[in-house]
Parts: C-alpha cells; structure tokens; sequence
C-alpha cells in the first residue's frame, strides 16, 4: 500500500539515473530561488521551469496533480484572505470588506511559489527511490546516525503499512465502519497501541538480530556514489536553469 | 494543516526555524544510542503509517500529528525521528519544502518535547502505581499539548512572517480544534493501551540503563 506511495509509478528518463546528489543540490538551490524570487514574472518562468522538469523527469501527471491538491487547501486559505487583508488599491469588495490588488498579487505570488517548489520536489526527488536518497544524503556529509535512521524507517514504514493494512481487515472483516463517534475513536486508538507495542517488539527482534551478526555500532552503506562528468554537466545545467529566475528579476529591476 | 508549504513564511522566521531546528537535531542525534536506532526508526515508520489515516472528526475527518506521543515514547529522539518522516513528507507527498523543513520540524518537535519533559515523569510513576485513569488522563493532556503546541506554533510562524496572514491563522487555529479534540481521546486510548499490554514502553526513563546493561551482558 504504502510502497506505491511512496515510490510513485512514474515512466523514468531523465533525472533518475544521475548521482541523487546532483537532485538533492538542485533542488535546494531551486527552493532558494523560490524563497528569493518576489517578482511575479519571475514566478511565473519558475513554475514554467519546475513544469518542465516535469516534463523532462517523465513524471505522470495524474500523480502530479494528486500532489497538487493535497497541499491546496492552506494554499486557498491563506490566499482566498490575503486580498482582504492587505491594504491597497481596491479590486472588488465583498460583503463589505474590499480586496486589494496589491493583496491579490501577493496571494498569486505565494501560489506560485509553493506550486513550483512542491512541482520540482516532485520531479528532482521524488522520483528517486528513497533509499538511493540516503546515499546521496550520506555523501553530502549528513551525520552517519540519521542517515542509518532515515534508511531504516524507509525500510520499515513499508513493512509497517503492510501490518497496518493487515490490522485494518482484521477490523474490516469484524464489520468496523469508521464514523464519528467514541467507538471509532477508542478503536483506532487500540489499533495503533497494537501497531506500535508491535513495533517495538520487532525492533527489539532486529537489534537483538543484528548483534547476532556483530553489530558493533556503526553499519556500512553497501554502495558507494561516483560522480561522474555527465553529472557536473547535470548539475551545472540544473543550476542555470533554476537561476533564470532570478537573472530575470534581476534584469526587471534594473 | 501542519505543513507550511514552501513560500509562505518570510526569510527571517525560516532561518530562525532552520537554526533551533538543526541545534535540536544535532543535540538528539548526539544523545541518540546505536543500539536505539532501529526502535527510533521503527516508531518513526509507524507515526508515519499512522499519520495516514484519516480519522473522522465530525462531518470532515483529520489526520493525527501524533507528536505528543511520539514525545512520550522516544523523548529526545522524537527530534530526529519527527525529521525524518517530515522529510519523507516532504519529498514524496509534496506537504512543506526543503527550506521550511527546519520551522515545521520545530513546530513539531518543540510540542513533543514538551511532552515529553512535562508528562514523561509523572506518567512513568502513574504505571507504576497502576492509576488507569491517571494514565489516561495524561494520555489526553500529551495529545493535546501535542495538538495545541503545534497549532499555536504555526499560526505564530504565519503571524511572524506576516501581519496580513492574522485572519487566515486565526480560521487555522479554529481547524485544530476538532483536531485536537480527536487527538486527545486516541492518544488518551493509545497510552493506556500500552500501559496495560506493554508497560515497560512508558517506564523507559527510569529502567533505560538497568535494561541496557542487562542486554549488554548477555551479549557480552
């Protein structure tokens, strides 16, 4: 259930064979552009430039748009009253209260913004396996503990979203409807004590396994990255391409 | 609703998150045990599973934090684990970004450390001396102070970023109430769960060490 969450179908091409630190880079530098960028035009030329990366990583778009929805409701609350609540020339007015144009422009700036960043992520690392992800994060120099932490829980919300499911037919097959009452409640509370007293006993099992196996503190990544020159090129590419943005603002401005 | 999205918070209160964020995670990872890094990771994994599920909550339903629990049972911990599954979000369901990752793991982890400092001890001796509704009453107040800590968090880092986002944090903050209501009783149900089937899970402040120098031993 949880695997095909996680690892959207996708039809790969592009952006899934370089060394996932060429994503992860790329990513974070077109974020910073994203924070940086205020002008609308720029905004605009970013959401383009996040679309085609889109494009290019071979993402489908039903996925796409399913990303999409998920994060648009803070989008629309904070953006359906920002017109209201900055002062400026007036667009229309409402029930008494007006909307400014300098408010609208600004909520449009933020929709923007957030509809690129969550579009790139999406065509940059999500993609990735997860795992692959861990490695690239390891030789960017993250601390070795929350690399083997990150490896591990990847691992596990697999295995537990099995166990999961597996708990939730139970409470299917006993004829359990979720509805909004003290039943429901106290049920899923049971169900998740079950899940996570579970948990502990089979991490308790895979500590226990692991010093069977001379576990002495320190576990080893059985890959190592390379970077090669067609990922420079990569990243070197990426970076121009999310620069443009602020190139543009810059050019605006001047 | 405890996502900020990428964008929306303005550079001073991103960088003020980044900074707690990562002095917390660095402090925890330090504290953080090898031999514990298979129960944090596990116990992220099943916050993570079980912030999927879509608790109804009157006519709409929610999705639990599950913080304050998650306070409860990892203690500092938490941070890295709360880290991690943000991230994981974050990548693969598209909720916050890569630079708002440090203002909401805050929001997150400060409520759970919270919890944790607040109602860790006092739970601890609540199993022992076997008070049921002691132990679901604190269940409750961990909930909720979970809930509570992160609403109050992410309305604050929207009014900071932005005087003009006041009326939406306000609508938000009401958002949380159903939230936490719910959160309350499951938490509440969850820890007195535990406390009857698997005890030892909420006494680990006070047997951590006699139990790690037990497993020691026998391996040794």
């Amino acid at each position: 259930m949880l695997a095909s969450q996680l690892q959207a179908q996708h039809q790969l091409r592009w952006l899934s064979h370089t060394d996932p630190r060429v994503n992860m880079l790329a990513a974070g530098v077109f974020a910073l552009v994203a924070v940086l960028s205020h002008q609308l035009s720029a905004l605009v030329l970013l959401l383009v430039i996040a679309l085609l990366l889109n494009g290019l990583a071979g993402t489908r778009w039903r996925s796409v748009g399913k990303r999409l929805l998920a994060f648009e409701t803070f989008m629309l609350l904070l953006v359906l009253l920002l017109p209201f609540s900055i002062s400026g020339q007036t667009w229309f007015s409402l029930w008494g209260m007006t909307a400014s144009i300098e408010g609208a422009k600004q909520a449009l700036a933020i929709i923007l913004r957030g509809n690129a960043v969550v579009l790139t992520l999406l065509a940059l690392l999500a993609i990735r396996e997860p795992i692959n992800l861990g490695y690239g994060a390891a030789a960017l120099g993250f601390s070795p503990k929350l690399i083997h932490l990150f490896m591990m829980t990847v691992r596990y919300i697999q295995v537990l979203g099995e166990e999961f499911a597996r708990l939730r037919n139970a409470m299917k097959a006993r004829a359990f409807a979720p509805a909004s009452n003290w039943h429901t409640w106290r049920s899923y509370g049971w169900m998740m004590g079950m899940l996570l007293v579970r948990s502990m006993e089979r991490a308790q099992r895979i500590v226990d396994a692991m010093r069977c196996r001379g576990f002495d503190g320190s576990l080893y990544l059985n890959q190592q990255l390379q970077w090669r020159r067609k990922d420079s090129i990569a990243l070197a590419l990426l970076l121009l391409l999310s620069l443009l943005p602020l190139g543009l603002q810059l050019f605006l401005e001047h | 609703m405890a996502h900020i999205p990428e964008g929306v918070v303005s550079a001073p209160v991103l960088i003020a998150g980044g900074v707690v964020a990562v002095a917390a995670l660095c402090y925890a990872v330090k504290k953080l045990d090898y031999s514990k890094i298979p129960h944090a990771a596990v116990l992220a994994a099943c916050f993570f599973v079980a912030s999927l599920v879509a608790v109804p909550a009157g006519p709409s339903s929610v999705h639990l934090l599950l913080n304050g629990l998650m306070g409860l049972l990892l203690g500092w911990t938490a941070v890295p684990a709360i880290v991690v599954a943000l991230a994981l979000q974050a990548v693969f369901f598209g909720f916050g970004g890569p630079l708002v990752l440090g203002v909401n793991a805050v929001n997150m982890a400060l409520p759970a450390l919270l919890a944790a400092g607040l109602i860790r001890p006092v739970l601890a001796s609540a199993v022992q001396a076997q008070q049921r509704r002691q132990i679901y009453l604190l269940g409750g107040a961990a909930g909720l102070i979970g809930v509570a800590g992160t609403g109050t968090m992410v309305c604050l880092s929207l009014v900071v970023s932005s005087a003009a986002y006041t009326s939406a944090a306000k609508i938000i903050a009401i958002t949380y109430l159903p939230l936490a209501m719910v959160e309350m009783l499951v938490t509440a149900t969850v820890v007195g769960f535990i406390a009857k089937v698997a005890p030892e899970m909420l006494l680990q402040a006070q047997t951590e060490p006699l139990a790690e120098e037990q497993t020691n031993a026998e391996v040794l």
